[in-house]
């Protein structure tokens, strides 16, 4: 069996932060493995733990320029055992990289690796979209249940047993027929940090480097549908009453505020 | 050509009260444009949620009668035919976790662009949406592609629509594919009430991923069992492992609903404010003066949990 982990890079942002046109000035920004993949990936590697004699091939998936490679070392060293990253010079023009160009380019990915089950994340940590996983499902025509909390896989039976978290602490237990593809959500399991030798043995594992092109896809008729016109810190709406002076000084502030308010006893 | 369709939202035999927020904005969008609000209602008891989705500013209701729970190949079959019947300009879905399962999959199957976690839009000719990135610290202004679009909206963004209403009910016949359908739902299981029920708690102290590190937590233990108070948590504690489930606040956790709820190294997500900007009086303590949660609390210390805890705690042992 192989299972496919599409693995982006997350653009986090410094509390503090300027903006610059369209973006973030660069000296804000850094680059990290987005938080649902972290999950995704953990579940991934995990299924192939337990599966007997290396039947499961764990592949990541990333649409990123050459600078994600450093994100997808991190997947490599967290037990992946291959990595696809599908890039051109012309994507990086786009401000926004729609999920729906996002999922065909990542089905040009799923064509080439063929795999068993897509796992995604819930969400990108910048852009939040919550849409690439099950616009990829529709593109390729695999299942899909989205926002997973539990997954229970029998491969025999071609079958995906998963808990789908809904709001309110409820959870909703469906059976997805596979191929599937399942957005994971935080929770899921334990993300491990790679090991040393993971780390070492990442740097040898093959990290295979498409343009759309090679995969078929013709980016003239892609584009993005969304195009970005003007970003900006939101306006604060904050009317907070701020507590100042040095820490101990706030505490009591603080202190003060909690016997007023009847919660607690002076 | 200038109408719009929404979904209305159910699950286990209630409407969910994002679709009186669906019909706000339906009906402002179909406004802009002078076209009508279509509401489609699936599955289950149709004729009860179509009577309760029927408000003022809705034209008119579409039912389709197939099973009882949401199911996204339901829902997608049903939506596509309803389109291409009724050829509306814009399909508005809920920004929800069942949102999240069929919106993606109707918007690609339709070739229709997709803007998801809409807080905000405006047309004039044609139609921009505003939504969050970053976590919430940037606003982002987007224009859309085309004529035609489907929107995922956020939840609580929009009043609900209050007024009841006389749209005209009938039904669809949908002729929904059972080979298509590729998932069954087998039931619903409620997370473990536990130990303490966080939800009749009157005085919470939450604590957020910037405690670091799960020995910091006795600290904040500490704090509680000083002042009194039940502790709370962001997600982010409870995916680590280091408090069960039933201590979550938000979205997919529990509502709160306190007298004064602290808020400690919590950055204040949507999906944790949707559990607790109820409370009566919210304090925030966080580094980051920006920090989203700022935008609902009343008291706030700008400061470093680390020095703040124990002062506070010290205060009152
Ligand atoms: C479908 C879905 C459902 C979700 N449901 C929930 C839910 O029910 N509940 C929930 O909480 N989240 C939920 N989330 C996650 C949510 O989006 C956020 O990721 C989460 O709320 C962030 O938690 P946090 O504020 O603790 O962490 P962060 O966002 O990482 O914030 C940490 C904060 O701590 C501050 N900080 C750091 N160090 C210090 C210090 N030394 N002193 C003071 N301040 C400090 C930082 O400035 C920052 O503001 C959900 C997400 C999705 C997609
Ligand atoms: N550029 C990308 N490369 C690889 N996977 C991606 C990319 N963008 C999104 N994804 C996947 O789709 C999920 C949802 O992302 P989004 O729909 O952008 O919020 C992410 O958690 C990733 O697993």
């Amino acid at each position: 069996m192989r299972v496919l982990v599409t693995v982006k890079e997350d653009e986090m942002v410094d509390d503090e932060f300027e903006i610059d046109g369209l973006g973030i000035s660069e000296q804000y920004v850094s680059y990290e493995l987005n938080e649902w993949d972290d999950y995704a990936v953990e579940e991934a590697v995990q299924l192939s733990e337990a599966a007997e004699d290396d039947e499961v091939e764990v592949v990541t998936a990333t649409i990123g320029p050459e600078r994600s490679e450093e994100t997808i070392r991190q997947a490599l060293a967290k037990g992946a055992d291959r990595a696809v990253r599908v890039w051109d010079d012309d994507l990086a023009d786009a401000d926004v990289l729609d999920p729906t160009m996002k999922a065909q380019l990542l089905a040009g990915a799923v064509e080439e690796v063929e795999p068993d089950l897509v796992l995604t994340g819930v969400q990108g940590g910048d852009d939040a979209f919550g849409a690439t996983g099950v616009a990829l499902a529709e593109t390729v025509d695999y299942q899909w249940a989205a926002v997973v909390n539990d997954l229970d896989l029998d491969e025999a039976a071609g079958v995906a047993s998963v808990h789908r978290e809904l709001e309110g602490g409820v959870e909703e237990l469906t059976d997805v027929d596979l191929p599937a593809v399942l957005s994971i959500q935080t929770g899921i399991n334990e993300p491990r940090y790679a090991s040393l030798r993971g780390i070492r043995q990442a740097q040898s594992k093959p990290l295979d480097v498409y343009t759309p092109d090679e995969l078929d896809i013709d980016l003239a008729d892609l584009g993005s549908k969304l195009t970005l016109t003007s970003i900006a810190e939101p306006e604060s709406e904050s009317n907070t009453t701020l507590f100042e002076g040095d820490a101990g000084e706030q505490a009591e502030q603080l202190g003060d505020l909690l016997e007023d308010e009847g919660v607690v006893e002076g | 050509m200038s109408d719009v369709l929404t979904v209305a939202e159910h699950r286990q035999g209630e409407l969910r009260p994002v679709s009186h927020e669906l019909v706000t904005a339906g009906r402002e969008l179909a406004d802009a444009n002078g076209g009508e609000l279509h509401v489609a209602v699936i599955s289950g008891d149709v004729d009860a949620y179509a009577e309760a989705v029927n408000r003022t500013g809705v034209d008119a209701i579409h039912t389709v009668e197939h099973g009882e729970e949401f199911n996204h190949d339901v829902y997608s079959q049903a939506v596509e035919q309803l389109y291409a019947d009724l050829d509306p300009q814009y399909l508005v879905m809920p920004h929800t976790v069942n949102g999240l399962d069929y919106a993606p999959a109707v918007a690609t199957s339709l070739d229709l662009p997709l803007a998801t976690d809409v807080i905000d839009f405006s047309h004039n000719g044609s139609l921009s949406v505003t939504r969050e990135t970053y976590g919430g610290k940037v606003e982002a202004d987007i224009k859309v592609t085309g004529d035609r679009a489907a929107v995922t909206l956020r939840p609580t963004e929009w009043e609900q629509a209050t007024e009841a209403g006389d749209a005209v009910v009938e039904a669809f016949d949908a002729a929904i594919d059972e080979e298509a359908i590729g998932s069954t739902v087998t039931g619903f299981e409620e997370v473990a009430g536990g130990d303490v029920d966080i939800g009749e708690a009157e005085f919470i102290v939450s604590i957020g991923r910037g405690i670091e590190e799960e020995e910091n937590l006795d600290m904040v233990w500490d704090l509680a069992d000083a002042l009194g108070a039940t502790l709370a948590s962001s997600r982010p504690i409870v995916d680590n492992g280091w408090l069960p489930q039933n201590r979550q606040v938000g979205q997919s956790g529990k509502v709160v609903t306190p007298d004064v709820y602290v808020a400690i190294g919590i950055s204040g997500a949507v999906q944790h404010l949707a559990g607790m900007s109820s409370a009566d009086t919210i304090v925030a303590v966080n580094e980051d003066p920006d920090a989203p949660i700022f935008d609902v609390a009343d008291y706030g210390i700008v400061g470093d949990l680390f020095e703040v805890v124990p002062e506070l705690t010290a205060q009152f042992e």
